[in-house]
Formats: structure tokens, sequence, C-alpha cells
């Protein structure tokens, strides 16, 4: 088991003709991802080609999910439409919508959010690196590849990741895989102020799922996601949770390059996280390159 | 982005939330014709900079204070000490901040101040009006010492603000009468420009009621959405790049994101979240961190030159720290734009670098035979180290 994907979900593209979808459409085809559609409006009845795959292409989620049975949905659209192409999968009833795109502005995304409330669908993203439960071949090959993480540096195993932010969740990753343990899913949660699944949402799932062994939740400053997953965790969660909290020497009022990432007011910093954690628990490394090493410290493994 | 205080009067006559009646001056001569427009007795001269604490600052000619209060005829002197002046106070660093304009505004006489917001609240995923009785002073002390006087209402995202919303916050600020009707009125329009501008904050500090019974905007912060920024082209014009850090200016014309910091050791990273984590990691093995710098996922050659550029117009730095992590990216592709920005830029420090991902053997083997003043580095921790050891020795 894994959470949330399987290597055998079928995925549609929503802006999968677009130059930065239509490549990690390839990437994910690579892979092994059972990528069965892409949605573009205007576009329907063509066929995206990659190598020996014909992917359809439909001009509306709608279509897509009749024809082939997609239960997910990567939106790769641009952010002046992407709140509306959330929406569009919401209604076509898809299981999980995976928003990549960057930059949707803050009041769309609160609209989504409130319409979404009560509708089953969940969401992860936006602003994200997506979402990996990794193969079982060589380099991980054969997984469900969402979004536009680098499939070959994961290794299917017994971690749970859940994480903020893109070439950070790379590193722990990467860190898991070489140390041998592997991961059962990677979740890249986003670094928007209003986003779909939650840190708490994530070990929620992780803790649920036999596959799983132990957690790595990775936060940064900004919000108050971390501590409240921190406080769930230490009540509800038996499995080893370690974490690392990015921003520490991000001086206050400053937008450190997410739109969540913002110390204001003298809340969301990193150590207030940190601290949280720890009275939770949970093993925090003081630096990214400790995720590791934590994760060991936390769960006894060798 | 930040902008002026005449700005955000602009929006407030847009959007009908009264403020006191003021104009804004390049001059001395339209300072002083705007006084008698104004007419009255006295009036208040403005600095117009992006930062607070004016009234408290100096100016770097010696004139103290960047907000004056005065009567009508002595505007144009005042003005004029203000005016092409650079003004610092305890925001804007020593280095201060020129002041283009002054505005000049009716001087009102205040019977209460008030504080009045509204602002994104991220994990209830809806706007917040935020009320207190205790204006005029800083709201986190109030909050501290005494939470029962912050009045907090949260806003339906679809539904919007609704009367008995705008009822209760009325009753608790304890507007009666006519005041209550302009309260009303003031805080459902300040609603309708929060949204229709994508402010992520509106913060009126103090609101006041006048004497002769108004209800005014005094003073206004406004924090916008960038994401949104895209559909408000007349929001976007008034962004005053003078009032910016100018490295910060160049950063963004290349797409990059940069935030500079008082250390020595830059660092350029691809993603917001391993740059922070970079910044942190030259921190904990006892270096300063010079800037922020992250340079998204491509680290083009044309981005990485003008980031050693921006990085170098910083006379602290006295080493670079490059961590990339090349995921879908050739590292070569990565090691050879590095190479070539070093030899466009010309590298005067040292420059630790640190490569993962995709073809990473070869990225090293470019770097290595570059014959540049370059370290590699195994790890992130080495690297960190590495870059320490540098400037220490």
């Amino acid at each position: 088991m894994a959470i949330l994907v399987e290597e055998d979900t079928k995925v549609l593209v929503q802006g999968i003709t677009g130059s930065f979808g239509g490549r990690h459409a390839e990437l994910s085809l690579d892979y092994g991802t059972q990528l069965v559609a892409g949605v573009t409006p205007g576009k329907g009845g063509q066929t995206f080609v990659h190598g020996e795959h014909k992917v359809p292409v439909f001009d509306t989620v709608e279509q897509a999910v009749r024809e082939t049975g997609a239960t997910v949905s990567a939106v790769f659209v641009p952010p002046a439409f992407a709140g509306d192409a959330i929406l569009e999968s919401v209604d076509a009833r898809v299981d999980l919508v995976v928003a990549i795109t960057e930059g949707i502005p803050v009041r769309d995304m609160m609209k989504v959010r409130a319409v979404m409330t009560g509708s089953g669908v969940r969401l992860v993203g936006p602003n994200c690196p997506g979402i990996v439960t990794p193969g079982r071949g060589e380099n991980s090959q054969g997984g469900c590849r969402i979004g536009i993480a680098p499939g070959y540096i994961h290794k299917r195993g017994r971690v749970g990741i859940v994480s903020r932010s893109g070439t950070l969740t790379y590193e722990a990753v990467w860190q898991t895989t070489q140390r041998g343990y592997g991961q059962s899913t990677c979740v890249g949660i986003g670094g928007d102020p209003i986003n779909g699944t939650s840190h708490l949402d994530a070990l929620q799932l992780f803790n649920d799922d036999e596959e799983t062994e132990a957690i790595i939740m990775i936060g940064e400053i900004g919000g108050s996601a971390e501590e409240e997953a921190a406080v769930w965790a230490s009540e509800h969660c038996n499995k080893p949770v370690a974490a690392f909290i990015a921003g520490a020497t991000a001086p206050p009022g400053r937008r450190m390059g997410h739109a969540g990432a913002i110390v204001s007011g003298g809340k969301g910093t990193a150590q207030a996280k940190k601290e949280a954690l720890r009275a939770a628990g949970i093993t925090v490394a003081e630096t990214p390159a400790q995720i590791g090493s934590a994760l060991m410290e936390a769960t006894g493994w060798g | 982005m930040n902008i002026h205080e005449y700005q955000a009067k602009i929006l407030f006559d847009q959007f009908s939330v009264p403020s006191p009646r003021g104009m804004v001056a390049d001059t001395s001569e339209e300072a002083a014709a705007a006084a008698v427009e104004l007419g009255g007795d006295r009036v208040v001269v403005k600095s117009q900079i992006h930062a607070g604490g004016r009234g408290k600052g100096t100016f770097k000619n010696g004139f103290q204070g960047g907000v004056h209060l005065v009567a009508s005829g002595e505007v144009a002197g005042i003005a004029d000490r203000m005016i092409g002046e650079i003004l610092v106070t305890k925001q804007t660093g020593e280095e201060g901040r020129l002041v283009r304009k002054v505005m000049v505004g009716e001087a009102v006489d205040i019977s209460h101040e008030y504080y009045l917001a509204i602002l994104m609240d991220r994990s209830a995923c809806c706007p917040v009006i935020v009320a207190s009785t205790e204006g005029g002073m800083d709201i986190e002390e109030v909050a501290e010492k005494d939470p029962g006087k912050i009045l907090r209402e949260h806003v339906h995202p679809l539904v919007g603000l609704q009367p008995y919303e705008v009822r209760k916050l009325t009753t608790g600020l304890g507007f009666t009468g006519d005041e209550a009707k302009q309260f009303g009125k003031l805080l459902g329009n300040l609603f309708r420009l929060f949204l229709e501008c994508d402010c992520s904050m509106v913060e009126i500090n103090p609101l006041v009621r006048t004497t002769d019974g108004r209800v005014l905007a005094l003073d206004a912060k406004f924090n916008f959405d960038d994401n949104a920024l895209y559909r408000h082209p007349e929001i976007v014009e008034f962004r005053d790049t003078e009032q910016e850090d100018p490295r910060e200016v160049e950063a963004s014309r290349h797409s990059l994101n940069y935030i500079g910091l008082d250390g020595n050791i830059a660092c350029l990273v691809n993603g917001a979240g391993l740059a922070m984590a970079t910044m942190d990691l030259i921190k904990h093995h006892g270096g300063e961190p010079a800037n922020f710098l992250d340079v998204g996922g491509g680290a083009s050659q044309e981005q990485v030159a003008a980031a050693f550029k921006i990085i170098l117009s910083d006379e602290a730095v006295k080493a670079i720290l490059v961590n990339i992590f090349g995921g879908i990216m050739d590292c070569d592709v990565i090691a050879h734009g590095v190479v070539a920005a070093c030899e466009e830029v010309g590298l005067p420090i040292p420059l630790v670098i640190r490569l993962e991902g995709n073809n990473v053997a070869a990225g090293k083997a470019t770097l290595v035979t570059s014959g540049l003043n370059i370290i590699t580095a195994d790890n992130l921790a080495d690297a960190a180290e590495k870059a320490v050891a540098v400037i220490t020795d």
C-alpha cells in the first residue's frame, strides 16, 4: 500500500498541450505512470504522442473521466485559469486533484477551498512538486509520478514524506534512498498560504498506511500548519516522525520565495515551530543535511 | 509590494473610504499651493517613503521629523527641507530613503483612535476583520496585554460581509448614532476594496473619530497579493522601485528571488525551501548568510550570471555557496552554465558549489577541469563547512 495514489492509479493532465505540462507528462509516461488522458479546452480529439505512448486529449475533464476512468487530475494550467481548472475536476468527481501551478491568486484559492468543502474531492497543492508513489523497478520505475519531481531519486520503501517545498523534498527523498529505506509515498503540499491537503492530513494518511513505518515532515516558516500537525501527532500518531523546518535565519516580514513563507507579527517563526514539534515527541533535524540522521534517531534504524 | 500614503489615499477615494483631504506635491511651490487649496490655519506635511517611523525620523541634512503639523504659511519652507532629501527612520536602516514627494493634508482634531484591519486568515481560508478601540499604538502589544480589546470577525469567502457582522463590530467598538452609520459604510467599502484589489492586508491605524463627528482613516498600510498583480495594472503602476533595494529590483528583472541580508557568505540555490534551508545551514556551521536567492527550477546560464552580478555588487560578500539539486535538469548543463557565468562575470572570491542529482559526476568534472577558483563539495554539510572555512582562512 501507499497513500493517495498507487502504481495503477489512472491520471489525467489538465494543460497537457502546454510546454510545462507536456514535458512533465512525458517524464511521467517514461516513469511508467498510468497517464491515460489529457485535457486542453479546444484541443479535444488530438492525441498526445510520446514514443510508444498515445494519450487522448479531451476538451473537458468530464469527458476525459467518462472515457478513460481517470481518478486523479494533475493541474498544469497557467495561474489565471488554474482555479477554474481545479473546480472543473471537482465537478467531474475525480478522487484527487494535484495542482502544480505556481502563482494562483489567494482570493481564487479561497473560493476554490470554499466550493470544495464537503465535495469529497481531495486537493494537493497548489504551488507544489506533486506526489510520487515509487515503483518497484530499476530507479523506482513503474511508479505513479504526478507533478514535477525527478522520479529516479526515489526508491519504494517504508518512509512517508510530506513537505511544503520542492527541492528540499528531493533532499529528504535522496537521503532516504541513499540510506536504503525508500519511500511509501512522497507528498508535496505546496508553499502557498491557502492550500488543500495539510501536514496534518498527510500525517493521518501515513499513520493509517501499513507500508509506511516512519514519517518525515518538512515545513517552513509562516502559518501554524506544522504546529497543528504536531499536536495531532502527539496524541494520535503511532509511528516515529522526524522533521525539518526551514527559515531559522529568515528576516521577519519578508516573503521568502513561497507566498506562505513569511514571519509576520512574531508568528510562524522556525524556532517556535521546532519547539512545538519537539514538545510533541518529534525528532527535529537542525539542518537539512541531518534529515536522514534525524530519521535514524527517531526510528532506531541502523 | 508596498505603496505610498498618497497612493493609498487614491484607492480610498476610489472606494469611498473617508480619509482626511490631502494632496501630493513634487515641489515646495506645489505644496504651498496645496495648503492654500485645502484652506484652514494648519495642515500636515508628510514625507512619502515606504517605511514607518517617519514622524520620529531625521533627514541627513539635519532636519528633524518626516511629518510636521504647521501653519499653512510655513508649508513651502518645511516641504523644501524634505523634498530631495534622505530620511532615516528606525525602519529604513542607516542608508535612509529619498523623499521625492510630500503629502499635504488637512489637520484633524481627534477625539478617539481605533484600529481596523482586514487580512487573509490562512488557517481559516477566509478574510478576517480585526478591530480595536485601542488604536494608534502597536496592535501586537494590545493583543498581548489586553486580548479582550481585540475584536475579530471572519467573513465567509463566498457569502461576503454580512450586515450582522458590521453591526457586531460597530457595537463592539462603541459607535452610536450617525458615527455608527459612517463606520458601517466605511467598513463595507473597505472590505470591497480589500477583495477587489486582491489585498493580503489593509491596516488602518489609526482610524479616528474627530471632534466634529467624522470617522476617518488617518493612516493606512497595504499589502497586495503578488500573485494577483497581473489583474491590477493600475496598482502595479504604483510601484516605486526607488524605494526598494536596487539588488532586489535587478533580481526581479531576471525572475530571480533575492533578499539581501547582513552576512558575508552569499548563496545561490534552486527552490525557495532549499534556499532558506541553505541559509540555515551556513548559520549552523558558524557563518552568516549574505542573502536569500532562489533561481527557480531551471538555473540557466543567463540567470546564474545575473545572480552572480547581483551577489558581487554586495561588498560584504567574501564567498559564494551554490547549492543545486538538479532533479530534472542535467547537472552538467548547470555546471557549464555556472562556469560560463563565472567567466563572463569574473570571479574575485571563492565559490563553493554542491551539485546533486541527474548526471552529477559529469557536472562535477566540468567544474573541476574549468580551472576556475571553484571548490566542489560532496554534500550539504560539506558545502557549508567549506564555505565557512574559506572565509576564516
